[in-house]
């Protein structure tokens, strides 16, 4: 088998003693694009953020592992490492720091020590790879998300996506705020990417992005599980007709009050 | 309140003192009499900093020299602040208390451009100097500390920029004192003419442990429509007292520009006030500092609006560790009359340790309706988010805020005009971070 696995287990994540996700289990291969939708506030992006280790996100029952190994073990910057990559909904802006410097460091962080890439080849790939993503080559000069607007940051997230060359990668998101032209080309670098030694998992509000990258299977979260999961033809019937039917089937109240306690996160 | 000190020198010193540099009689006079102020003026009094029991007055002012280098000579750590591979065309060092290696282009020479040490310029430049020293920007008898070191001064430097000339290479100083006991009251005069440029970069160096007293006195004169830009790495060792007051003057059109950074590890007090007189003149003044050990520091930056239509900026960056207490003064001033002023202002402090003291206080003083003003300041930790965003990309902890730190103190070290500086202060940050 190609690539690597992830496997999440049973999960169970809090933040501040409120338990968010009870209970979540998927298994994402190398070479399989997985979408997860549902709507607001059902724990999609605690999921992310809990894979990745978010500092304010506390496990408290199940397993992460990839390849066998055990995530929850590791520091955030081990996960990046070991081949696990997210893109943030709300990336942080570090003034005094040129996004250009921290790719560079980035891409060595998980080269290692010895191993660094090459100057020039570095500055090859990456004016390549912002040409590919049409993103104006200043940027890479620019304190790292200081004043990008929000199509700015999604697209930089994507940039550090495709320079990292991650074993399995989550999208948090990646395509809210972003205009249609934004979309497409955000779509075209998270398409690139596919092979057989990649796999990922999209994290989406709406369909809209998965006309773009079609996934291979479709996951529905809703109050901290997932609920459903089924082909590419899922999401399209929850675009066409809403989460009404999955609600009523599962026989789902809807609790309004955990998409302030997501969104406040 | 003001309590009579036994200062360690006097008159009969002072004149023997003046006399072996063969300086003119006003200089004299000026000495004698900022000697007799002295003893009655009171201190400073920094705000939140207690001084009182700072050594500011013991310490031994005899004059040392230090032999002429070639620039080949240089120890590793002076030569570091130039690229080895083009010599600077414009530079001065300063050893100890005279000059060890000074050049200047001839096309500047040429036009008239004055780069030379305070003593020299004394003999060669009198009137020039006489009309701009301690007169328009910083007066005798602001405090004992102005009129000490007005009484005793013993280094520094004096640049004129005639009219109309554009000094496009900048003009670059070391001060460099390896004597580990003597004071250091330098004075650094920076006139530029009307219509002129020039950037110019100092450095203080210093090692000594021992104590020490630096009580340094810089005015920076910019006439109508000049602009200068002012760079400074100041470096004075942990056993070292510095008082340090840089002083600028925008006439009409003028601008004068800050970048400083201030990496003493002793303690210090730093005032760096601007007075834009002139309409339309404008200042950015940009200062970080790294406190570390149990050193406190106060640094005042201060920028008074008069002219109309003038503008001011501040920034102040400051990264605090161990036991360090820093204090951040950030003061916008704007006068009567000036309408249409800005006076905008930033302060910044980041604590590494639990111990180490951050302050900032922002004031804003208003005395014009149409103008515009504001301010910010904090004091705060690392943001854990900031590190997460990082770490999330495989950057370890250590490294991730080694990042923001220098990405926090990048504002002045970005400013800096010469490469081989730049790097030198990164690396003053780094040695004094880790």
């Amino acid at each position: 088998m190609a690539g690597s696995t992830l496997e999440i287990k049973d999960l169970h994540v809090s933040i501040e003693d409120k338990e968010i996700l009870k209970g979540v289990n998927l298994t994402i291969k190398g070479g399989e694009f997985h979408a997860i939708m549902g709507p607001n506030g059902t724990g999609k992006s605690t999921l992310a953020s809990a894979i990745m280790g978010h500092p304010k996100y506390e496990v408290t029952q199940g397993s992460i592992l990839l390849d066998g190994e055990d995530v929850l073990e590791m520091e955030v910057d081990e996960r990046a490492r070991a081949g696990l990559f997210l893109a943030m909904q709300y990336p942080s802006e570090i003034s005094g720091v040129t996004t250009s410097d921290f790719l560079r460091s980035s891409i060595n962080a998980r080269r290692g020590e010895g191993n660094e890439i090459p100057l020039m080849k570095f500055i090859k790939e990456m004016d390549n790879t912002l040409d590919f993503l049409d993103i104006d080559k200043n940027m890479a000069q620019r304190y790292l998300n200081e004043g990008f607007s929000g199509g700015e940051k999604k697209r930089n997230e994507i940039l550090q996506l495709m320079l990292m060359k991650p074993e399995i990668a989550i999208l948090d998101e990646i395509d809210s705020g972003l205009d249609i032209d934004a979309l497409k080309v955000v779509s075209k670098g998270i398409n690139k990417m596919r092979n057989e030694n990649f796999g990922c998992l999209i994290i989406t509000h709406y369909q809209r992005l998965l006309n773009y990258v079609t996934p291979d299977y479709v996951h529905v979260m809703m109050q901290g599980k997932v609920v459903k999961s089924g082909g590419p033809e899922l999401a399209k019937r929850l675009e066409d007709e809403g989460y009404e039917w999955l609600r009523d089937e599962l026989g789902i109240e809807i609790v309004e009050d955990e998409e302030t306690a997501e969104q406040n996160a | 309140m003001t309590v009579e000190t036994k200062l360690p020198y006097d008159k009969e010193y002072i004149e023997q003192f003046s006399q072996k540099r063969q300086e003119p009689e006003w200089m004299k006079q000026l000495r004698l009499q900022a000697m007799e102020q002295a003893k009655n003026l009171p201190m400073p009094e920094p705000d939140k900093t207690k001084i009182t029991k700072w050594n500011f007055t013991q310490f031994n002012h005899d004059f040392g020299t230090g032999e002429a280098v070639s620039l080949k000579e240089l120890p590793a750590e002076i030569k570091d602040y130039f690229d080895q591979e083009q010599l600077p065309e414009n530079l001065l060092i300063q050893r100890n208390q005279s000059v060890a290696f000074a050049s200047l282009s001839e096309d500047l020479k040429a036009k008239g451009v004055i780069f030379t040490d305070i003593f020299t310029a004394l003999k060669e430049h009198e009137n020039l100097v006489k009309r701009y020293y301690m007169k328009d920007a910083v007066s005798v008898d602001e405090h004992r500390l102005t009129a000490l070191h007005a009484a005793l001064m013993n280094g520094g430097v004096f640049v004129y920029v005639p009219k109309n000339v554009e000094v496009e290479v900048p003009l670059q100083v070391m001060f460099w004192n390896e004597n580990p006991e003597i004071a250091y009251f330098n004075h650094v005069l920076v006139v530029a003419d009307e219509n002129s440029s020039l950037t110019y970069v100092e450095n203080y160096i210093s090692h000594n442990d021992d104590e020490a007293v630096a009580n340094i006195v810089t005015e920076v004169i910019a006439h109508n429509n000049a602009k200068i830009s002012f760079g400074a790495v100041d470096n004075f060792a942990k056993g070292t007292t510095t008082y340090i007051n840089r002083r600028g003057i925008a006439y009409r059109d003028a601008t004068v520009d800050w970048a400083l950074g201030q990496m003493n590890d002793g303690n210090t007090i730093s005032e760096n006030i601007t007075n834009l007189l002139g309409d339309n003149s404008n200042s950015f003044a940009k200062t970080v500092t790294v406190g570390r050990g149990k050193q406190t520091q106060n640094i005042t930056a201060k920028i008074v609006n008069w002219g109309k239509n003038s503008e001011g900026n501040i920034l102040q960056h400051g990264v605090m560790k161990d036991q360090a207490t820093n204090i951040f003064n950030g003061i916008g001033r704007i006068e009567h009359g000036a309408s249409g002023a800005n006076a905008q202002q930033t302060s910044r402090v980041l604590m590494l340790s639990e111990r180490a003291r951050g302050d900032a206080n922002p004031i804003l003083l208003i005395e014009e309706d149409d103008v515009m003003a504001g301010h910010a300041a904090s004091v705060g930790r690392v943001d854990p988010l900031q590190l997460y965003y990082l770490m999330s990309r495989g950057i370890t902890k250590a490294e991730a805020e080694r990042l923001i730190i220098h990405g926090f103190l990048e504002p002045v070290v970005s400013q800096l005009p010469i490469e081989s500086v730049k790097k030198q202060l990164t690396q003053v940050i780094e040695r004094k971070v880790y």
